[in-house]
């Protein structure tokens, strides 16, 4: 007569917990939000910085009651930087894990694989940080959260210094991948427009390691100025092979489009290696949105414990205004509806602490500010040197501008 | 027809009409995407073992076929935006002229130089297609589905039960062949080259044969990945892991019967989609190399040969 | 014409380079017949091992060598399995092996992913980012580095296996075991011994191939067709005939991936390989 009882007792205290667990939620089930996260390969370093940006918003939005009285549940999952990954991983978060909105990946890469899953579904897609990845697919409900929009949004600050030192001719280095590859046509584009000659065009498949022979051929073609398009990787496999074979005493402007510079951890290994690139940013120290100071300070805080960037300057703002966009279209429409949702996006100036966005018809910003900035006075093994405004000179654009570009190359590594 | 063949159509009937039932019934989309590679594996593991476990031949570059298959495929939609039936028929003529080519290196090549040969296939095929723009390169290609066709509700259902289709044709061919003079003279030439020779079996003709046809399926089955997956790139379509699924599957199944193949593949591409949603990806290729291990050291029967046996010993007892 | 120039001297270091990574398979390959497709994945258990040492303040090429009496073990418990597993049981031995070795490299593979992730891993030292100024020319430090590694690598290893008497008896196994057998040697413990030697150098060697450039889990991929392009180009276990074909395969990469472009890099190996096959299976130096 004891077991019986027993089990009883266990039996009841189990609906206890779960139905205690269900009132505790309330009735209402969770947003879920979903994406992939690169979070190990090329784009690691860049993706788990977002990715504490975007846990960030997801603490503060459930601290605030959540998003329609619900808590957000926040579901990620690493695609190791592979565009391969990424469809199943989608499908999944959709078909499996029954997400309410979703995320892009971080970058071009992972994205372009979604692009047509998320079209054919009529599904909303926050981008983050990708390039022109829907000037073919075209879906009206993408809205990217990063600074650009066409190539010249993008490249015009790089040629703008070209002209100024008086380039005649260029090099142009891409990887062999969807972001590369659209920059490297726009550049192209902007190259014959602004009347240079090109004397090197090469594509390198995205699984190069030694790029010694490249930098030797791009040295014997003697350009003016060489524009590399590149990822994580890459970029810092290129300078470091610039650095050991040089690129000769006729380039005069180096860098444009390499991702990866803008990472805190490998701007402290390159550290000096890096004097003289110019180089894409999304933000710099120095420049003010309301706001933006004070999430660096937070930011800071947890990164730290999480042993990711310490800095955060480049991805993290822009992740945490993924998640503050999403807040005000949800509670500006009271609804999770996708369509209802890009509408309002399209419509609305958005409030972020990276600044007002106002999106065009193919979700890209209307007011793109790109930066191309310069690498100056940069010591080995420094980490703090880059908290600090100078230390990457603002050339383009105009308003945020805070120096002249040093040409030759050569002589601005000195 | 015989009593068998009788039952081997029957059967093929109920699973075709399974598929298609299950299509119209079951509502979850997640299901055939991952149903979907699982019998990709089967015909991949079939058409392998018709070189592989038949003549002996070991194909390390059935990743080749496969992705050849692919961009075929995407080839066909860019250029003349082909319906999917006529892009799995281009794809497996290509195949087979390929699997006709390689046919030809046997003549000079055996055993494991042979293998080496395939993989070497497959890297220089790869890296063509990195370097043909026109299907996007390294970069890759997105490619939007075309509306379904009736009576399919969706895409990835249609996908579905199209591979089941190819899937029944491959084991069917696989079936004939076995049971064949071409089987048996597939057979000697894996027992003893020199021997089948001199005997009069006609080696190389047999040898093109079954290289033909293998690559013809394989190829067939990589076809729909444009369609399946919205996204097609050089490095995952020509990826060594289909070489080393499509000859574990076989190994682990039992190399000896039609019906080892699938077996294999059922149950390694199962265990592959289970692990994939509630582990990680990583851990799915992880599998097919401790199965591979497991199996070709302690039962290189494969499990055709784990159940001959135990129905032996019962037997005997 | 000084780009081609610069080519070739880069292809000659590079080459040197390919010859250390492939002497470990001209033994097991080459001369004991094992299929050891696994090869490359080795080279990266050793380039990954050397990462770890590194951590310590370890020179890379000191790490290397401390590695060898490891891999020497592993490589011998490797054969052993190998010989009980497969050549003890006969017929269809090599295929088998093949298919065993296959599923070895899926499991290094994915080892050191889950272990230490798809991140590429660097090491540091004095000569890693630095160049010697000849003229015009400037040559990294840490391709000569490895380029004057790979040369007393392959010179220690031909001297081993011509001047001492289980080196001889390396050989003698290779060519007629029977023989061996007559004489009263045990052929079978003398392969286990070599192939510990192979799998020694092939530590060390993977010590290399991270001083060369960054490493990532997959990397062996790549080197599964140079290194097998290198042995079967140079005839089967022939040392010499390795470093010619390790160079010969360094030139023509370099020349192409200087006149082609980087893209068409990776097809080079493999398209030497397939030629050779088809043309001339014993090897540019075989028997």
């Amino acid at each position: 007569m004891k077991l019986p009882r027993i089990v009883a007792a266990l039996v009841c205290s189990v609906l206890m917990t779960a139905s205690g667990a269900l009132f505790a939620q309330g009735s209402k089930p969770p947003v879920k939000i979903g994406m992939s996260m690169p979070q190990t390969g090329t784009l690691g370093g860049g993706g788990q910085a977002a990715l504490v940006a975007l846990r960030m918003w997801v603490d503060d939005v459930n601290g605030k009651g959540g998003l329609l009285g619900r808590k957000v549940e926040f579901i990620v999952y690493d695609d190791q930087s592979n565009p391969a990954l990424t469809p199943g991983i989608y499908t999944k978060l959709l078909d499996v894990d029954k997400v309410d909105l979703l995320i892009a990946p971080y970058a071009t890469v992972p994205t372009a694989p979604i692009m047509p899953l998320v079209k054919q579904r009529g599904l909303l897609l926050m981008g983050n940080f990708s390039f022109q990845v829907n000037h073919t697919v075209k879906h009206d409900m993408w809205f990217n959260n990063a600074p650009w929009n066409d190539a010249s949004s993008w490249s015009d600050g790089f040629f703008k210094a070209g002209k100024q030192v008086g380039a005649k001719t260029i090099a142009i280095l891409a990887a062999d991948q969807e972001f590369a590859q659209n920059l490297a046509n726009g550049a192209r584009e902007l190259a014959g427009k602004a009347g240079l000659k090109t004397v090197y065009n090469q594509n390198y498949p995205p699984a190069t390691v030694d790029f010694s022979a490249i930098i030797r051929a791009i040295r014997a073609a003697k350009p003016d100025m060489v524009f590399v398009c590149s990822y994580p990787n890459d970029s810092v496999a290129i300078v470091r092979a610039v650095n050991e074979i040089g690129v000769g005493s006729s380039v005069k402007l180096f860098g444009g489009g390499m991702v990866g510079l803008q990472f805190t951890p490998n701007m402290v290994s390159l550290g000096s290696m890096l004097n003289g690139i110019v180089n894409y940013n999304s933000y710099v120290p120095g420049m003010k949105y309301p706001g933006i100071d004070e999430f660096f300070e937070r930011y800071r805080k947890r990164a730290g414990e999480a042993k990711v960037d310490p800095l955060g300057l480049y991805l993290p703002p822009f992740n945490y205004a993924i998640g503050q966009m999403i807040e005000q279209a949800v509670n500006g429409t009271r609804s999770l509806d996708h369509k209802t949702l890009a509408a309002y996006l399209r419509k609305n100036e958005m409030k972020t602490i990276v600044g007002s966005i106002r999106y065009g018809p193919d979700g890209e910003w209307v007011n793109p500010r790109v930066v191309q900035a310069q690498f100056r006075g940069i010591a080995d093994k420094n980490m703090d040197q880059f908290r600090q405004p100078g230390k990457q000179v603002v050339l383009y654009p105009e308003q945020y501008k805070t120096g002249e570009v040093i040409a030759p190359f050569e002589k601005a590594r000195k | 027809m015989t009593a068998r063949g009788y039952r081997f159509w029957i059967g093929a009937a109920i699973v075709l009409s399974a598929a298609c039932v299950a299509a119209a019934v079951v509502k979850n989309e997640y299901y055939f995407y991952a149903a979907y590679v699982v019998i990709q594996f089967v015909v991949l593991a079939t058409a392998w073992n018709i070189l592989g476990g038949y003549a002996g031949y070991v194909n390390f570059g059935s990743s080749a076929f496969f992705g050849v298959g692919a961009y075929i495929a995407v080839m066909l939609i860019k250029w003349l935006n082909l319906p999917l039936g006529l892009q799995i028929i281009a794809a497996a003529a290509v195949g087979g002229t390929l699997g006709f080519g390689v046919g030809l290196l046997t003549l000079r090549l055996r055993g494991i130089f042979f293998s080496i040969a395939t993989v070497a296939i497959t890297i220089i095929l790869e890296t063509a297609v990195i370097n043909w723009r026109f299907v996007g390169g390294a970069t890759g290609i997105q490619i939007l589905r075309p509306p379904v066709m009736e009576p399919f509700e969706s895409y990835t259902k249609m996908l579905f039960v199209c591979m089941v289709l190819l899937a029944i044709i491959a084991v069917a061919i696989a079936r004939h062949i076995e049971t064949s003079w071409i089987g048996r003279g597939l057979r000697a030439i894996r027992d003893n080259e020199e021997a089948a020779e001199c005997t009069g079996v006609p080696t190389l003709k047999l040898k093109l044969a079954a290289c033909a046809i293998s690559g013809a399926l394989m190829s067939a089955a990589g076809a729909p990945l444009a369609m399946y997956q919205s996204f097609v790139e050089p490095a995952s379509a020509f990826n060594l892991t289909y070489s080393v699924s499509a000859l574990a599957m076989p190994i682990i199944g039992g190399t000896s019967h039609w019906l080892g193949p699938v077996l294999g593949a059922l149950l390694l591409g199962s265990v592959q989609q289970i692990v994939t949603v509630t582990v990680s990806s990583e851990l799915n290729v992880l599998v097919v190399g401790v199965l591979l291990v497991v199996f070709v050291v302690a039962a290189p029967q494969g499990l055709v040969g784990l159940f001959t046996k135990v129905k032996d010993k019962v037997k005997g007892n | 014409m000084d780009l081609l120039l610069d080519a070739v001297i880069f292809g000659l270091l590079l080459g040197c380079f390919y010859a250390a990574v492939s002497v470990g398979l001209t033994v097991a390959f080459g001369l004991l017949d094992v299929p050891h497709i696994a090869h490359p994945a080795f080279l990266v258990l050793g380039a990954y091992c050397t990462w770890l040492l590194n951590g310590y303040g370890l020179d890379p090429i000191v790490a290397g060598i401390v590695l060898m009496p490891a891999f020497m073990a592993l490589g011998m418990a490797v054969y052993r399995f190998y010989y009980e597993t497969f050549e003890r049981r006969g017929s269809d031995a090599g295929l088998r092996g093949l298919a065993f070795f296959f599923g070895v490299v899926f499991i290094i593979e994915v080892g050191l992913i889950l272990l230490f992730g798809v991140d590429q891993r660097l090491v540091e030292a004095a000569y890693i980012g630095k160049s010697l100024d000849i003229g015009d020319t400037r040559l990294p430090l840490r391709m000569l580095v490895a380029f004057a590694m790979a040369l007393i690598l392959t010179a220690g290893l031909a001297l081993y296996l011509s001047k001492t008497f289980t080196g001889r008896a390396i050989k003698a196994v290779a060519q007629d075991e029977t023989a061996l057998r007559l004489m009263g040697a045990n052929p079978v413990r003398i392969k286990q011994w070599a192939f510990g030697i192979a799998t020694a150098v092939t530590g060390l060697a993977g010590a290399l191939l991270i001083i060369i450039g960054p490493v990532e889990p997959t990397i062996d991929r790549v080197y599964i067709g140079r290194t097998f392009c290198v042995v079967v180009l140079a005839g089967l276990g022939s040392m010499s005939g390795t470093l010619l074909a390790g160079i010969i395969l360094g030139i023509s990469e370099s020349i192409v991936l200087t006149m082609l472009g980087a893209s068409w890099a990776p097809a080079v190996s493999f398209g030497l390989l397939l030629v050779m096959l088809g043309i001339r299976p014993q090897g540019l130096f075989g028997r």
